[in-house]
């Protein structure tokens, strides 16, 4: 057993609004310098949706994640064929590339034609203009979020790689509004176990730290080679054309360092993020991501191991984990959500990266569409309203398409929790759904009052100091950088040297 | 006159640019050591431009190596008349592809107002000396037929005597223009590596490493750096 931890945070997508308060926090601490424009470390997806970039969840055009080969090796997507050897005739042009098309280009407007514009018969406008070649655009044809909220849904969800496996008649929903549905998707690096991107770069320049297993990417290493970019399955490398390397969620290393929260969970205004800490076996990473899709779920619940075992601190410990990292795990909500009471899973675990986020699904909306179908409407006061799960509106087998692998078992399961701890709740305040109805589906979800008790408390309540469980890292004895350099690096956010000021370079 | 100071003493001067360049570029400036790829920016055209481009020129450049450094190999090919064809239209064939690489380069620099804004005036310089190089090498292709031999016989030994310190000028002295120009301005190129994207011959290293390297790579930072070998997602 070698015992490692891990920094990971889980959403609670029901609680998502869709604001973009993260995505924004993000961009102003992180991306806001030339060639960064138009990255979005965080970004919010409305589902269903093609995403950002378009489609990045179609691994047949980009070949992100990993394959299990017919010998049984763990190969990337990326390297089919001749293994490693592809890299190199790969090497003078990547054909898995997207390119910039595939975000958007990004623009800004002419502002100051507001204000500067010769007296005229017409009013002045702000023209857009592109922030890459300074010209001005004859329109924006496509931004970050230009289906947010299903806008034109036809064109954008429809394309969403995950509703392939859907029926027809559930496809329909999409287009037919009183059957609609649809929630939002935050989306962050993963920081993985098994991650692509540190596997494709042929120059070594990403890698996972050890202390807190947080992927980063070494800017002096980097050469461009832009192979993370196209491994990742989820898209968050991002390649800056300005400086000519490529960047990354980072983690906010430098605020969980100290044990503030990521600039994007801080600033989440419908508080559906945690932060916490994982433990889990390093010993088991390839053996799990090579299981059968529909049991990697189940894999990476069992490769997270119990903070309270007397077992694991021990090993911990001799692993060099420190006590306030151990306590941290005790009290983590990630670990909580995830393996205490199964309701968290991570996102697309089939591309085998071993992801490290975790999503509680959405059960809203619940309104199934079988009792509207029928013309009747609900009363949302009624007991009637915790209906069957299985004719709820968002369909099962796209839940488990984006969280599970296809295995709609494990999804039903954090829903059905999710439901009795509803009931439970209404019960105890409203007091309309009967005992022994509310027994029953907390027997029939396999958790106990207490558990319901606790769920509602983090999942509704948790103040700050319970959402973000970070422990410190120990700066005065585990560095990032040699302490003799410690003073020239200062100011450093580690995008470049300092003296560059983020100017494009020239050669 | 001319000749000795072009082929006599320029070499050196552009060599040693070169190598205190390189060194200087390595240490202060790491960050930069690598071309800047617009891939991002454009791909369709740079497909037709990057492959062809790179798989001709390093085919080609081997192929010079080859014939400089070790040029009786060559000559014993060569004494076959079959032999001696194949070679001569292969050179030519991946002379052509790297022209037409080029010209794609070129095309796409020029019309992609994407690819422009990412342009340097060194980038610009690049061009204009491959261009040279790529059209005096072909002109040297079709104009003065068997330079597999002829360059065995005469650009080698010069080339060893530069290299032994000794500089023979009277090897390449009497060779016709455009052979001189093609011979000049690859000491340009070597002398431009240090100052342009040029760097980027020299940053194959990490992609060869990558070859051996488990896919994994994990730092620690409250450990010791790892002397023995990697082993994966350690």
């Amino acid at each position: 057993m070698d015992v490692r931890a891990q920094l990971s945070m889980t959403f609670h997508l029901d609680k998502c609004i869709g604001c973009h308060t993260c995505s924004v926090a993000c961009k102003n601490v992180w991306t806001t310098r030339q060639g960064a424009e138009y990255m979005w470390w965080n970004n919010v997806e409305t589902k269903p949706g093609a995403g950002y970039p378009l489609t990045w969840e179609d691994q047949e055009r980009f070949r992100g994640g990993w394959e299990v080969t017919s010998s049984g090796q763990l190969r990337l997507k990326l390297l089919k064929g001749p293994g490693k050897l592809r890299t190199l005739a790969n090497i003078f042009f990547q054909p898995n590339l997207p390119t910039i098309d595939d975000y958007y280009e990004p623009f800004t407007f002419d502002y100051d034609n507001l204000f500067n514009a010769p007296a005229g018969d017409d009013q002045p406008v702000a023209r857009p203009k592109s922030l890459i070649t300074g010209e001005f655009m004859d329109k924006i044809a496509i931004g970050p979020n230009w289906d947010d909220d299903f806008g034109g849904s036809p064109v954008y969800a429809s394309n969403d790689p995950n509703l392939k496996v859907l029926s027809d008649s559930q496809k329909e929903m999409l287009t037919k509004f009183h059957k609609l549905f649809y929630f939002y998707f935050p989306r962050i690096c993963n920081h993985c176990l098994n991650p692509g991107c540190v596997a494709s770069c042929p120059s070594g320049a990403l890698y996972k730290r050890g202390e807190d297993g947080i992927v980063l990417l070494d800017q002096e290493v980097c050469r461009a080679w832009r192979f993370c970019v196209s491994a990742c399955p989820y898209k968050k490398p991002y390649f800056n054309w300005a400086s000519g390397k490529s960047e990354k969620c980072i983690f906010c290393y430098p605020r969980t360092e100290t044990s503030q929260p990521n600039a994007c969970a801080h600033a989440c205004t419908g508080r559906i993020r945690y932060v916490g800490v994982i433990l889990y076996d390093a010993d088991r990473i390839e053996e799990t991501a090579k299981l059968p899709q529909e049991r990697l779920v189940e894999a990476m619940r069992d490769i997270v191991l119990d903070p309270n075992d007397p077992k694991v601190v021990e090993a911990a410990r001799k692993n060099g984990i420190e006590d306030n990292w151990i306590e941290a795990a005790q009290n983590s909500p990630s670990y909580k959500f995830f393996k205490k009471w199964r309701l968290s899973m991570p996102h697309h675990p089939e591309f085998r990266t071993l992801p490290m986020n975790f999503y509680l699904p959405p059960l809203s909306p619940i309104l199934h569409q079988a009792k509207s179908d029928k013309g009747g409407t609900f009363d949302p006061e009624s007991a009637e309203f915790f209906n069957d799960i299985e004719l709820m509106r968002i369909p099962l087998k796209y839940l488990a398409q984006l969280l599970s692998g296809g295995n709609e078992g494990v999804v039903m399961e954090s829903l059905k929790k999710q439901m009795a701890v509803r009931m439970y709740t209404r019960q105890m305040r409203v007091g309309d759904v009967g005992e022994a109805r509310v027994r029953g589906a907390l027997n029939e979800a396999g958790i106990t009052e207490q558990d319901a008790l606790d769920i509602y408390k983090l999942v509704a309540l948790a103040q700050y100091k319970e959402r973000f469980v970070i422990p410190e890292i120990h700066r005065e004895i585990k560095t990032t950088v040699d302490p003799r350099t410690m003073y020239e690096k200062r100011g450093h956010v580690g995008f470049g040297f300092k003296r560059r000021e983020f100017v494009a370079r020239k050669w | 006159m001319w000749d000795t100071i072009l082929f006599g003493y320029v070499p050196y001067v552009f060599i040693t640019i070169a190598i205190v360049g390189i060194v200087w570029r390595f240490t202060t400036d790491k960050y930069s050591w690598s071309s800047l790829s617009s891939q991002f920016l454009e791909n369709r055209v740079l497909f037709f431009g990057s492959f062809p481009w790179h798989m001709g020129i390093i085919l080609i450049l081997l192929a010079h190596i080859i014939i400089l450094l070790i040029p009786q190999s060559v000559l014993a090919w060569n004494s076959a008349v079959p032999r001696l064809y194949a070679l001569e239209i292969s050179g030519l064939a991946l002379g052509i592809l790297t022209l037409f690489g080029l010209v794609m380069f070129i095309y796409r620099r020029l019309t992609d107002s994407r690819v422009r804004s990412v342009t340097s005036s060194w980038d610009v310089l690049v061009l204009i000396v491959l261009v040279i190089q790529i059209v005096t090498g072909l002109g040297n292709a079709i104009l003065y037929k068997w330079g597999s031999n002829w360059l065995a016989g005469a650009a080698s030994p010069w080339v060893w005597s530069i290299i032994l310190f000794s500089p023979k000028v009277a090897y390449v002295a009497n060779l016709p223009l455009v052979t001189k120009i093609h011979i000049f301005n690859a000491m340009v190129i070597i002398l431009l590596i240090p100052f342009t994207r040029f760097v980027h011959f020299l940053a194959f290293v990490g992609p060869l490493k990558y070859m051996t390297r488990p896919y994994q790579v994990v730092r620690w930072y409250s450990r010791a750096p790892r002397t023995e070998a990697l082993r994966q997602y350690k």
